[in-house]
Parts: C-alpha cells; sequence; structure tokens
C-alpha cells in the first residue's frame, strides 16, 4: 500500500497572538510575525498515510509545494515514517489556485507508483478545500473528501468514513488508485521520535521545479489558474461585544455582576 | 445574466436549510433561477423548493436515494451540457464540496469554493471568499468563461421570505449506471454522551486558548460555578480534551442555551454557526481581533488563566 501524501505549509493562525495585516499590496499578507507549522489537517494526512503503511507495507511518499523553507514541515512527515519527499518549487507556483496548484502536484504524483493519494480536506489559510477532489479529476480516479476513518477492505478497495455536518459519518467503499482528502480528529498524530528526526535528516527531498515538472508557464500560477484572487480586505464587522473593562478581578466582578443581574446565576 | 442552476440537498430524507440560503442569493443575482433536484420520491422537496425558484428539475430515481458524489456529478454534467446555465451554485457542504472541483473541471468551468458572497459585474460572477479564519476577506474574479460555479458556505446569506412558484419539471436520469468505483454503504451516527449540550440552559464553550490538556480542570471548575455544561470547539474535541459529543459548530451539535459563555474560542464560522442562537453570549479571549466579539454581548479581553480563576472565585462567592 504505496500512499502520497500532500502537505502544505501553513502561518499558525492558530495563535492568538498571530494578528493578520494586509500588506500594501493587497493581494498578499504581512508574513514577517508569522511562525509556519504544518496544516492541521495534513498533520491528520500524514499520521493516517503511516498507520495504514505500519499495518499493511509500502512506503510514504511526502509532496509539496513551497520553497526551501517548507523543507521543515517535510522533514517532520519524514522524521515520523515517510520514506521519501517531493519539493516542488518555482517562482512561477505562486498564485496559484487550487486547480493550478493540483496540476503542479499531479506532475510529480504521475512519476510515483501509488495506491492513495492523501491530502488534507482544507488548509487553515486559504481554506479552498478544493485540491484533492480537483487533484483525483486530473488523474482520473474517483477521491472522497472529509474522510476521518479509513480501513482496508479487500483487494484495491477502502472504506471510508466521511465526516458530513453534524459529526455524521457517510461510509463509502472506494477502489484504488483513489485520492481521499482526510478531516482533522480521525486519529491522533504522532510525534517525532529524536531518532526519527535525525533519520530524516539524511533522507532525501527531491526538487522539482518548473521545467522538471514539464508543464508549461500558462498551466501553472495565476496564468494556470480558474480564479484569482485579486484583493484583500478588511471584514465589515457588525455590532461588536460590550467590552468589560479592567483588571482580572475587576471584569469578572463585573461578569459575575451581570450574569446574576440576568438569573443565569 | 442567463440561467442560474442551484443543486438542492437533502440527505436523510430531510431537505436542508442551504438550499433556502441559496435559493435566495441566486434570486438577488437576477435571472432565471432553477433548482435541481436529484432523489427517489421526494414530490414534497420539490414543491417546497418552488416556493423559492422559478423552476425545479427533478431527477427522481433509485440511484439518487443515498449520496454518491460521483453519480451526482454524472448526472450534473449531463443536466448543465443539455440545459446550458450560466451559473452554478453548489452547497459548501459535506456533500457538495465533494462535487464541485471535479464537476467544474470536466466541464472546464472556472470555478471556486466557500464563497460569503456573490455578485454579478458585467456578465461575470465575482466572489468574496473568507482567508485566513476569517480574519480577513478576499475578492476571486474569475477566468472568462461559458459557465462558472461556485460553492456557498453555509449560514453566509440570509434565506428570504421565497414567495415564488416555480414550475417543476421531471426529467429522465442521465446516468445509466452507478459509478463502479465508488460505493455508498450506511451512514453511522456520532455517539451520544452523557450530555446532551443541545438541551442545556448554560454552557462553557472551552476553545484551543486554553492550549493545554491539564487546564481542563479549570474551566471544569468555572462551569460547576456558573452551573454550566461543558461544550468545545473542534480543536479541543480532536485534541482529545472533551469527547465528540461536547462540540459545537457545523460538524458537531447546534446549542440554543441562555448562556454561552465562550473561553479562549476565537469564533471561526464553523463554531459560530453552532452557538449564534444562543440567548445570551459572553466571550473570554486575550486576542481583541476575534471574530467571537461580534457575536458576543459582552467580551473580556484579557489573558484567559487570569479571568477564569478570578471569574470562579466571585461566582462561589455570590453563592456563599
Amino acid at each position: 500500500m504505496n500512499v502520497v501524501v500532500c502537505v502544505k505549509q501553513v502561518p499558525d493562525t492558530s495563535d492568538p497572538d498571530t494578528e493578520v495585516h494586509i500588506d500594501s499590496s493587497g493581494k498578499g499578507v504581512d508574513q514577517s510575525k508569522f511562525s509556519f507549522v504544518i496544516n492541521d489537517a495534513d498533520n491528520y494526512a500524514v499520521e493516517e498515510a503511516i498507520l495504514l503503511k505500519e499495518k499493511h507495507g509500502g512506503e510514504v511518499t511526502v509532496v509539496n509545494v513551497g520553497t526551501e523553507a517548507a523543507n521543515q514541515v517535510i522533514r517532520m512527515a519524514l522524521a515520523k515514517g515517510g520514506d521519501g519527499a517531493v519539493r516542488l518549487d518555482d517562482e512561477k507556483f505562486s498564485g496559484s489556485d487550487p486547480v493550478a496548484l493540483a496540476r503542479i502536484l499531479q506532475s510529480a504524483i504521475k512519476d510515483l507508483s501509488c495506491d492513495i493519494v492523501m491530502t488534507g480536506c482544507l488548509a487553515s489559510d486559504d481554506g479552498y478545500g478544493a485540491v484533492g477532489v480537483a487533484l483525483a479529476a486530473l488523474m482520473g480516479v474517483p477521491h472522497a473528501s472529509y474522510v476521518k476513518t479509513v480501513e482496508v477492505a479487500g483487494d484495491n478497495k477502502l472504506k471510508v468514513g466521511r465526516e458530513l455536518e453534524g459529526g455524521l459519518l457517510e461510509i463509502d467503499e472506494i477502489d484504488t488508485p483513489c485520492v481521499l482528502t482526510i478531516q482533522t480528529g480521525g486519529n491522533e498524530p504522532r510525534y517525532a521520535s529524536f531518532k526519527g528526526i535525525r533519520e530524516a535528516s539524511k533522507k532525501e527531498i527531491k526538487v522539482m521545479d518548473l521545467a522538471a515538472t514539464g508543464l508549461s508557464e500558462d498551466q501553472v500560477g495565476e496564468a494556470g489558474s480558474v480564479a484569482v484572487m485579486v484583493q484583500y480586505s478588511v471584514p465589515e464587522v457588525g455590532d461588536l461585544a460590550e467590552i468589560l473593562e479592567g483588571d482580572p478581578a475587576e471584569t469578572s466582578a463585573k461578569l459575575a455582576g451581570i450574569l446574576k443581574e440576568k438569573g443565569l446565576v | 445574466m442567463h440561467e442560474i442552476f442551484v443543486l438542492a440537498e437533502h440527505r436523510q430524507g430531510e431537505l436542508r436549510d442551504i438550499n433556502f440560503e441559496m435559493l435566495t442569493l441566486a434570486g438577488q443575482l437576477g435571472g432565471k433561477v432553477t433548482s435541481v433536484l436529484l432523489g427517489s420520491g421526494m414530490d414534497d422537496f420539490a414543491s417546497k423548493l418552488a416556493g423559492f425558484a422559478d423552476k425545479v428539475i427533478v431527477v427522481d430515481d433509485a440511484m439518487f436515494e443515498s449520496f454518491n458524489a460521483l453519480d451526482y456529478q454524472a448526472a450534473l454534467a449531463a443536466l448543465i451540457k443539455a440545459e446550458g446555465p450560466h451559473l452554478v451554485i453548489i452547497p459548501n457542504t459535506g456533500q457538495g464540496a465533494d462535487i464541485l472541483p471535479a464537476l467544474a473541471l470536466e466541464l472546464g468551468a472556472p470555478f471556486t469554493t466557500d464563497v460569503i458572497g456573490l455578485a454579478i459585474e458585467g456578465d461575470k460572477p465575482v466572489a468574496t471568499r473568507a482567508f485566513y479564519g476569517g480574519k480577513i476577506n478576499g475578492r476571486i474574479e474569475f477566468k472568462d468563461g461559458d459557465l462558472y460555479m461556485v460553492g456557498l458556505r453555509e449560514g453566509a446569506i440570509p434565506a428570504g421570505e421565497g414567495g415564488k412558484s416555480g414550475e417543476i419539471v421531471k426529467m429522465d436520469n442521465p446516468v445509466a449506471a452507478t459509478a463502479a468505483n465508488r460505493k455508498f454503504l450506511s451512514y453511522e451516527q456520532p455517539p451520544a454522551g452523557e450530555v446532551d449540550i443541545t438541551q442545556s440552559a448554560l454552557l462553557v464553550g472551552v476553545g484551543r486558548g486554553i492550549r493545554e490538556d491539564k487546564n481542563m480542570p479549570m474551566m471544569e471548575e468555572l462551569a460547576a460555578a456558573v452551573g454550566a455544561d461543558l461544550a468545545a470547539s473542534r480543536a479541543v474535541v480532536d485534541a482529545g480534551w472533551l469527547p465528540s459529543d461536547r462540540q459545537v459548530g457545523i460538524s458537531g451539535k447546534t446549542v440554543k442555551p441562555k448562556l454561552y459563555l465562550a473561553v479562549g474560542i476565537s469564533g471561526a464560522f464553523q463554531h459560530v454557526t453552532g452557538m449564534k442562537g444562543a440567548e445570551l453570549v459572553v466571550a473570554i479571549n486575550k486576542d481583541p481581533d476575534a471574530p467571537i466579539f461580534q457575536y458576543a454581548d459582552y467580551g473580556i479581553v484579557d489573558d484567559l488563566f487570569k479571568v477564569v480563576p478570578a471569574l470562579t472565585d466571585k461566582l462561589k462567592e455570590m453563592k456563599g
């Protein structure tokens, strides 16, 4: 069971200290104060891929579209149990929408022998949730998105649970090769061991630029995209909460008073 | 603007609210609004949709008794080719998001997902999407095409009153055979827990801001002092700090308590969708820009590790 797992490096916006400021171009954000991490859902995809490998054998290949800075998240996936990695890196790739990104990923994946391609179901920065499904369409294989459970169900067959609204699981049978987009919470992503980290530092990360992908300039970046983000803006906000001022003793006393007055406590 | 197709979403015999949000949006854009209903034996759905649409196309076939993205894709591709709509709106849901990118690529249609706003400029749609967890918005422009497709976020557009009475047109299923390489097997209900938070009058919602499992006892003490049950954001459930039956939001429960006290919750739309119906919302978060403050009646912008123990003590003291 060979698995390709696609990972993205994203700003750690889960940290409440991370502020997002639009830069002067209006098309980017100030990244100078960001710390970068693996996308949350991709972290679960890496774990799912390694669990399958541990149970059924095979190899896990990590694929990323990113600059050298993304080596950090690639190495961590290798340290956890990935066998090899490909990083697709060319300045022409920037501005790619999910379709262009899927095309770039496919250019590397088509040369790998794999039964399952996994992606995270959604990236925490741009949140399109479309790359995996687009990738399946380009590869001409079936897909299942928002997958929370994966089991092997016979030769070339998987049983997967897709998470729908309200937490309902839709159980499907799907043939391999296929693309699965993995939802968070279906497993417990492991921490890399020191031994794993040491070994990962010796593993090769193959780098492919535009020429190596065999794609043309008009198939990648904004030129290769079907829809382009042209301008960021600060959302209009409605009425904000009444902010209780003071130190914690004061604000908590005010809040306790409000709750009492309203008959809630 | 010509015809707008809107894919109807239903699940387990229930027509979902997103239908009326999508149809309301389509109505605002101008043009002919056509709801496309794929299902099996659901005439009552068609008449409900007709109240918001100029036309309802119904394909009634046993193939659509349960959801299979590949069958939906095949049927929609054939219907779209035959009818030639200019815009197709798909729900950005567990079902719709499983269809849209593959369908759009099959048809060569420029598309984008998870839009929160849509307008027509000239003859083309322009979409608004949220980025970085809703901290900023982005304007999305499409490449030129004859057909455009978007996925609409649930809850982004308030449903209108309807007031239409569209014609209902039955069409034959254009798909000969169900997909061989993906099959629907069953639905599995999420496990029920010891507390049904949809029935709780008072809830303390716990978010990622508490940082570590070892801070849960502090939250349990606060909940006990308030007399509330504990609820959680997705991140807290994913981390295993609370069981999944405590999860509030799109993939969890929709709650309507008298009080929702959100602690360390940033207010991503996935969470807010599940709790914005609370009578009183109070948020404690150190980030003054956290979206949760847009939904809260009262807010405390401070370090929760200082405020929560102080509030717990204060409440205990008041109770004597």
